[in-house]
């Protein structure tokens, strides 16, 4: 997806423009209603504008209201223009993918086992249930599965990853994305989704925020907003009796003025954008989610269940050791590991060779040495290697290598005891022992084992300090498993996995309340994905797994499952970080405004202007434009998400409550004193 | 400010820790419906109290029910009284002769009793017959304080249970709340009132021959009775007009520690039965801190600003060591009138031993603040503990979700519905104060009530609905409050400080009660230790205070500034 080439600026300025003009189209009231504490600010501002109006005809001084206005009205469009700006870069990636799904024409088949009889027709005619062709140079015209056929697809169009992959008719790769590209070959595909809800366009609609939900937890803090504005509506209005029992009347634009500032705009200018940006984090990662809901799900998980292949340990098995029976040297047995393994196209195999040059000091020749002929691995031999010169070398199954002695000998070879012991232990560790073999001698043991990763240790020790429990999921004997979850550092394991038992295992996880996440590929992972509050299905999956899952990951990389947890974790710490901010900025706003108000009819009230502003009318104004700027300043922060480390929760409460709470504290008073002093210098107010 | 001021308090206070731990841990038995060690005399009034009301306390409610139930019985509770003291001119046990309450006396008293806030707009003892006293008034001082400890520990349910569909049974819980811990308490607690002097007869009055050989009518009356539970309940309706400031209700400086003992033990016992309810005292602990640490500052900053004194009187030539003793009694001095007033006020309690409108304008902007801070420092028996886990749910919601997770307290999610309720509950207070005090501040029928001019009339108004609709009672002094427009309003923001919120609070606790709870891990919000304190009180203070500083600064904090300037109303 162009997502992925995306630069890492948070602002693009080509966005700029467009999403400038956007705020102001969002002045619709209709539409900020879904903002309340906006709508309250738009609202007051309209007011204070018709009397300014007033102002205008009846000539009396303007200076004071006029900037009051324009500043109300300022408030609202920086509101605006931070959700315009969040939602630009989602439109931008939105226009790149609505190329990818223009009107093709598709080879609709009347029947699907004659591929001889297509009819072109509109992609957007098609139907659910249909079978179309699809070959070389084609646009695959709809999701859907492939019934027949076998062909190389280029997903770039919705992965952004240009290498083609294979898909086939059965089994785990039968998917295709309209709008993916057949490379070669052909495919006959039964559309499973109809034109306009397809993946491609779900995820139009999920960059662009079109269907845009606000989630529970943006539902709730959006009440709690409402509940501050209430509660600041009515200490507003209520100090108009006061005011007046003081005999120190306040005009109303002063009391919109005291009111703006105290409601959280901040936070209300920010909230959507925040979500936004969240989402759009995670599309920059190529992930996909459904919902919203399901990002903050994300950063609730409790128990991540990881598939061992791929996340924890590499794909495949590698060499980890040589052991020379008595009577051969360690590097002796690597050599002949070595020739064993020289034609040996293999990851295994290479692994072999790796580990002889970097264990061993072995030279390992590039091409395979002439008059040697190469005996490939058989499943009815299980065996693999050379003969030259006479010498026959073998490396394989232990049983087979056995056989290859006795066969190669013509006799009963006894056994050395290293070899013995060596097959023993590394059986029990966990690994996989490869016997070596030459003509009737036994030469050594080659320890395969499962390479765990080599920094996940650490992520796993990251994730528990995070409070989130980490379960393997792998088909290995139980033995095995324990001996890689021990490696890994991972709190639990699913052994001999079944799809069953990784769905009795969430469904165990989520009675005792805790969430969790797993990612999965094929059918038979479809009810657990469907099951876990947040389930990643891989893009290379079956469309069952794909239609289960709430997210997507179109690199379909496992080990993600870990970012797409702090992802969801970023997005609620800058909700929370901002809307302390928002609050704890309010006390200075009333050392600013409270004493401005009365200082005319109770003089001695000068004593609250801490902060020494120069006039009431410049300490009103600072507020409102400090109140106003804040929300444009807040606009990275809101999109690129407060700095997120794995931390405990206390460490992080602390952090947080220090630097937003504080800071939230303190910031508006030299921010305000600083406006002040230019409004006073420039003769504002 | 002195040491030995300090040390007062201080004793006092720990006194109050020392027994409320053994209570806690005995009402948390109560609660969870255990045996006691008072099981042998009272199971079988229980026993016999539940077959006479039909109650069976195996069937629990739902939040709902649970609701209906306190709302209906509180109802019943509000008509009799009204009743009785419409009546009373035609009731026994009258023998002075009393007629019956105003329309709107009655119903301002009635409200008051029922809703445990005891703001009084007449004098005790020219106003109520004995009998009115003892089955009304004193009636009510039990049954709202039962009532408050029932909806709290229905409340700490719907945190400890784990999906679970109902809360408890609202009169079980108010049997047992009345039976094992206020009757015991007031029993005990009162005759030792009365043997400090405190009287307790039928007799309507003595007559006395003075020093200057002068006749003196001292009332009488059935006092210890009603103390005890007045203070036991926080409920704080006097006697006498006087209050504790009045020699038979709070005759030694040993019996005001005895009266501060009383109404700050049953609320801080409560907070140490939550504890053990939820099965983490760490949590209670931290909730208990946040009380202990935000009345502590009250008491200093009031005790400090009594202390100061004022310019005013030093220039009328009195000693400013002396501080302010204006409307303070000699006997008890100024840092337990001090102690009082922050205790009372934090309490919801609203007995006083000290006119608090005489305070120094700061002083006395101490109670009303503590009142403003939602009466839950520690607050009234029941209503104190769960107003503070209302405001801990909001505070975990704010300041929760920068640890990045969706806020939880106490292993409940808080979630859309839980936040729509508490703003609903938070909104009760400054829309009842604000309002009726905005009312009041332009309505020359309100204002011909007031007894200054200037910031203190205002404060004076401010004070009033602050007291009602905190279900506080306590007043300021000043104010002229039996005629109809005070009665009435005064007793809509005690029905509104009290019902309003407490439906809100029981919705939460249905909604919590049926959610699983969730064990604590690494990355849950810590809300125990120090942080959580820090964290808990400044939301506490910034919510209060952004509420109310306008306000405020209209009043005591215009006052002060001006009266240091010299100025006086």
């Amino acid at each position: 997806m162009a997502a992925k080439a995306a630069s890492s600026s948070i602002v693009r300025p080509d966005l700029l423009g467009r999403a400038a003009l956007d705020a102001f189209a969002k002045l619709n009231p209709a539409a900020l209603m879904r903002n309340p504490v906006i709508f309250v600010t738009e609202v007051v501002a309209a007011v204070v504008t018709v009397l300014f109006l007033r102002d205008l005809l009846a000539g009396n001084p303007l200076l004071f209201t006029g900037q009051i206005t324009a500043w109300l009205w300022f408030t609202v469009l920086f509101a605006n223009f931070a959700e315009a700006i969040a939602e630009g870069r989602g439109r931008a990636q939105a226009d790149s993918l609505r190329k990818a799904r223009t009107d093709t024409v598709a080879k609709r088949l009347s029947d699907r086992a004659n591929r001889a009889q297509w009819k072109p027709v509109s992609a957007l005619d098609l139907k659910v249930g249909d079978h179309v062709l699809v070959e070389t140079g084609d646009f695959v015209p709809g999701d859907g599965e492939i019934v027949e056929g076998i062909a190389s697809v280029n997903e770039a169009a919705v992965t952004g990853e240009s290498a083609p992959v294979i898909r086939e008719a059965g089994g785990d790769r039968s998917a295709v994305t309209g709008g993916t590209t057949v490379v070669s070959d052909w495919l006959v595909v039964r559309i499973t989704a109809a034109p306009g809800s397809s993946f491609l366009d779900r995820m139009i609609a999920l960059v662009e925020g079109a269907e845009r939900q606000k989630t529970p937890n943006e539902l709730a803090l959006t009440i709690l907003l409402v509940g501050m504005t209430l509660i600041f509506l009515v200490a507003v209005v209520t100090l108009t009796g006061f005011s007046a029992y003081a005999g120190a009347a306040i005009s109303v634009p002063v009391l919109v003025a005291l009111l703006v500032t105290l409601i959280p705009t901040t936070i209300g200018g920010l909230l959507s954008a925040i979500g936004i940006a969240g989402m759009d984090r995670l599309i920059r990662h190529n992930v996909l989610a459904m919902s919203g809901r399901a990002v903050e799900a994300a950063g609730d998980v409790d128990t991540l269940l990881l598939d061992k292949t791929g996340t924890i340990t590499f794909g495949n098995r590698m060499a980890a050791e040589i052991v020379a029976v008595q009577g051969v040297t360690d590097v002796e047995a690597a050599q002949i590991a070595v020739q064993a393994s020289l034609a040996d196209e293999t990851a295994e195999g290479r692994s072999i060779l790796v580990l002889a040059r970097d264990a061993y000091g072995i030279a390992v020749p590039d091409a395979q040495p002439a008059g040697v002929t190469f005996i490939p691995f058989s499943a009815a031999t299980r065996l693999s290697g050379v003969d030259m010169d006479g010498r026959r070398i073998r490396k394989g199954a232990v049983d087979a290598v056995r056989r290859f002695v006795r066969e190669s000998a013509g006799r009963e070879v006894a056994e050395p005891a290293a070899f013995t012991a060596a097959v023993e232990r590394i059986a029990k560790s966990g690994g996989t022992p490869l016997g070596l073999a030459e003509n009737g001698r036994f030469i050594g043991v080659i320890h395969l084992k499962d390479v765990v990763k080599p920094d996940i240790k650490e992520r796993f020790a990251e994730l528990r300090r995070m409070g989130i429990r980490t379960v393997m999921v792998t088909g290995d004997n139980p033995v095995t498993a324990a001996a890689i979850a021990g490696e890994a550092g991972v709190d639990d394991f699913i052994a001999e996995a079944t799809p069953q038992d990784k769905l009795n295992y969430i469904r165990n996880e989520q009675r005792q309340g805790r969430l969790v996440a797993m990612c999965g590929d094929g059918t038979n992972d479809a009810p657990a994905l469907a099951q876990a509050d947040v389930g990643v299905a891989m893009q290379t999956g079956t469309q069952a797994a794909r239609e289960a899952g709430n997210m997507v990951d179109l690199d379909s990389d496992p080990t993600k499952l870990i970012e797409i947890v702090g992802i969801g974790k970023q997005l609620l710490m800058t909700r929370g970080s901002l809307t302390t901010f928002s609050i704890a900025n309010d006390v200075a706003k009333y050392f600013a405004i409270i004493p401005a108000l009365f200082i005319a009819a109770i003089p001695e009230l000068g004593v609250l202007n801490v902060m020494g502003l120069a006039t009431p009318e410049s300490a009103i104004l600072s507020a409102v434009i400090f109140n106003a700027l804040v929300i444009v300043a807040l606009i990275p922060l809101a999109l690129k998400g407060v700095p997120y480390r794995a931390m405990g929760a206390a460490a992080v409460l602390r952090r947080n409550l220090l630097v937003y709470g504080l800071g939230g504290i303190l910031v508006p008073f030299l921010g305000i004193k600083l406006i002040d002093l230019a409004v006073s210098a420039f003769g504002l107010a | 400010m002195t040491l030995v001021g300090w040390l007062q308090i201080l004793v006092i206070l720990a006194a109050v820790v020392a027994f409320a731990v053994p209570l806690g841990a005995y009402m948390s038995k109560v609660f969870a419906g255990e045996r006691t060690i008072l099981a042998p005399v009272l199971g079988p009034v229980e026993r016999g109290v539940h077959r006479l009301a039909g109650v069976d306390p195996a069937r629990e409610q739902t939040w709902l029910g649970y609701t209906l139930g306190m709302l209906a019985f509180n109802a019943g509770g509000f008509l009799l009284l009204y009743l009785l003291l419409r009546l009373q001119g035609v009731l026994p046990l009258n023998p002075q002769g009393f007629p019956g309450l105003s329309p709107h006396l009655a119903f301002n008293t009635a409200v008051s009793f029922v809703t445990n806030t005891n703001w009084q707009s007449y004098g005790g003892e020219t106003t109520m017959s004995h009998l009115s006293q003892m089955a009304g008034l004193t009636v009510q001082n039990f049954l709202s304080a039962a009532t408050g400890m029932a909806l709290a520990v229905a409340l700490v349910r719907a945190f400890a249970r784990s999906a679970a569909p109902t809360v408890g049974n609202f009169f079980a819980d108010m049997i047992r709340a009345t039976l094992y811990v206020l009757l015991p308490l007031a029993i005990v607690t009162g005759l030792w009132q009365v043997a400090m002097g405190t009287p307790q007869t039928l007799d309507a009055s003595v007559s006395v021959e003075t020093l200057e050989g002068g006749e003196q009518t001292l009332a009488l009356g059935p006092v210890a009775s009603q103390l005890a539970i007045k203070q036991l309940g926080t409920n704080g309706g006097g006697f006498f007009n006087a209050n504790s400031a009045h020699p038979f209700e709070n005759p030694s400086p040993l019996s005001n520690a005895l009266t501060i003992w009383q109404m700050l033990v049953v609320s801080t016992a409560l907070v140490f039965a939550f504890g053990r309810l939820i099965g983490d005292k760490r949590q209670a602990r931290a909730i208990l801190a946040t009380m202990g640490l935000l009345l502590l500052a009250g008491i200093g900053l009031c005790y400090w600003a009594e202390s100061a004194g004022t310019p005013v009187l030093a220039a009328a030539g009195l000693d400013p060591a002396g501080g302010n003793m204006e409307g303070k009694e000699v006997r008890f001095g100024l840092a337990a009138s001090a102690l009082f007033a922050a205790v009372t006020t934090g309490l919801s309690d609203g007995a006083v031993n000290a006119m608090h409108g005489s305070f120094t304008p700061i002083g006395g902007m101490v109670p009303m603040v503590l009142m403003m801070l939602g009466e839950i420092l520690p607050g009234g028996v029941g209503s104190g503990l769960y107003g503070i886990l209302v405001i801990a749910v909001v505070a975990v919601f704010v300041a929760g979700l920068m640890v990045g997770r969706t806020p939880e307290y106490l292993g409940k999610k808080i979630e859309a519905k839980e936040m729509k309720m508490a703003v609903l509950a938070i909104l009760i207070l400054p829309t009842a104060i604000l309002g009726f005090s905005a009312l009041s501040a332009v309505l020359p029928v309100a204002l011909s009530g007031l007894g200054n001019a200037g910031p203190h009339g205002l404060s004076e108004i401010y004070y009033a609905y602050t007291s009602a609709a905190g279900n506080n009672g306590s007043a300021f002094g000043g104010l002229s409050a039996n005629a109809p427009w005070w009665n009435t309003t005064l007793g809509l923001a005690m029905l509104l400080g009290r019902f309003a919120y407490i439906v809100p609070m029981m919705a939460i606790a249905g909604s919590l009660v049926a959610k699983t709870r969730l064990a604590p891990s690494a990355g849950t919000f810590p809300t125990h230790g120090p942080l959580f304190v820090g964290l808990l009180a400044g939301i506490i203070l910034v919510l209060g205070g952004l509420q109310f500083f306008p306000a405020l600064a209209l009043g005591p904090i215009a006052e002060q500034v001006q009266m240091l300037a010299g100025k006086t109303f």
